[in-house]
C-alpha cells in the first residue's frame, strides 16, 4: 500500500497588498485642485471604445477631463461610475468629458456585457498594461484623474471619494480661466509614481 | 490525506470568497496540478458575510488568517519516490475603499511517496 508523506504539511501565504506602505495614498477630505506650477501633462494614449473608434486623449484638449481607471470586478468603483455618469450630463456643454478605462484583463468580454447593462453615456475604452504604466502604474481601482484643459493633470484620486468632492474640483477647472494652452514641449510623457499619486512627474 | 494552506489577509483588506455575492466578482480559487496524486477535494473555509460602505448587500469574504483543505488520493499507479505538486492560488482584494488587481500565487509542496 502507497503512502503519501507530506515534507511541509502546511504551506503558509501571505496575500493582500503591500502596496500601501508609508504616506497614505488616501486624498485627504476636501482637498483641491493642484496649483498650475504643480501639474504635469496626462500621458497621450489612443484606445478604442466598445465601437471600434478610436479615443485620443490628446483630441480632448480644451476640455476639462474626468479620467477613471475602473474595472468590472471592482465594486467601489460601481459607485462612482453613476456619478460619473450624472457629471457627464450635467457638464457637457461645458466641455467636460468622462473617459472610462476599464482594467478588466479578459477586456470587451466583461466590459461590453457590462456597458449593456448600464446607461453609460461617456465613452469607455479598454486600457493595457502600458497605459497602466504610462500612468505610474495603476496599483488600485479605482484611480480617477482630472485633466485641464490644457490637458495637464490637476488632481488625483486613488480609492474612493465622495461625489461632492468630484463635483467641487470639476466645477473649479470649469470655472477656471484657463482655455486650454499648447502642450508642454515634452518627446515624450511618462509618469512615475513614487508610491502616492501626490508625488506623479513627468519625465 | 490532506494538505492545509494557511493564507493571511493584510489588516484592512478582505478578498471574495470560494463563493462570492455578485456574478461579476472574482473567486478566490485554489487549483491543483497534482500528479502523480488526485486531488479529492478542496474544503475552503466559511466566509464571512460583511457590509462595506461600497455595496448595498454584504458581501461573501475572507478576513484575517484562513485555512483551505485539499485531500488527496493516492493512486496504486503512483511511482514510489519524491514528488512535487503545485497549485494557484488565484484572490482579489480589497479595502473598504479600493481594490487591488487579481492575484495568483503558485505553491508548491514537496512529498514522498512510499510503499
Amino acid at each position: 500500500m502507497t503512502k503519501l508523506i507530506f515534507r511541509s504539511a502546511a504551506v503558509f501565504l501571505a496575500l493582500g497588498g503591500i502596496v500601501f506602505t508609508g504616506c497614505s495614498r488616501v486624498s485627504s477630505p476636501r482637498t483641491t485642485v493642484k496649483a498650475d506650477k504643480d501639474r504635469h501633462q496626462a500621458p497621450d494614449f489612443a484606445l478604442k471604445d466598445v465601437d471600434g473608434k478610436t479615443v485620443k486623449l490628446s483630441d480632448l484638449r480644451g476640455d476639462v477631463v474626468l479620467l477613471n481607471f475602473w474595472a468590472t470586478w471592482c465594486s467601489p468603483c460601481q459607485i462612482e461610475i453613476p456619478w460619473f455618469v450624472d457629471f457627464q450630463q450635467q457638464y457637457k456643454d461645458r466641455k467636460f468629458a468622462v473617459v472610462g478605462v476599464s482594467l478588466d484583463d479578459d477586456g470587451w468580454t466583461s466590459v461590453k456585457p457590462y456597458l449593456e447593462k448600464r446607461k453609460i453615456n461617456y465613452r469607455v475604452v479598454v486600457g493595457t498594461e502600458e497605459t497602466s504604466q504610462l500612468y505610474g502604474g495603476i496599483d488600485a481601482l479605482p484611480t480617477t484623474f482630472l485633466i485641464d484643459r490644457s490637458g495637464r493633470i490637476a488632481q488625483v484620486h486613488t480609492g474612493l471619494v465622495s461625489k461632492s468632492e468630484y463635483q467641487d474640483e470639476i466645477v473649479k477647472l470649469l470655472d477656471s480661466k484657463d482655455a486650454g494652452s499648447a502642450p508642454e514641449p515634452v518627446t515624450s510623457s511618462r509618469l512615475v509614481s513614487a508610491g502616492s499619486p501626490a508625488l506623479l512627474f513627468a519625465r | 490525506m490532506e494538505a492545509k494552506l494557511t493564507a493571511q489577509l493584510r489588516s484592512g483588506y478582505h478578498c471574495n470568497s470560494n463563493t462570492p455575492s455578485d456574478d461579476y466578482l472574482i473567486p478566490l480559487r485554489l487549483t491543483w496540478t497534482a500528479a502523480p496524486l488526485e486531488v479529492a477535494g478542496v474544503v475552503y473555509p466559511k466566509p464571512e458575510m460583511e457590509k462595506y460602505s461600497f455595496s448595498d448587500k454584504p458581501l461573501s469574504v475572507y478576513t484575517g488568517d484562513f485555512d483551505i483543505l485539499t485531500k488527496f488520493k493516492v493512486p496504486a499507479s503512483a511511482p514510489v519516490g519524491p514528488a512535487v505538486i503545485s497549485a494557484k492560488l488565484r484572490y482579489q482584494a480589497c479595502t473598504d475603499r479600493m481594490c487591488l488587481p487579481p492575484k495568483t500565487v503558485d505553491v508548491t509542496v514537496p512529498v514522498e511517496i512510499v510503499k
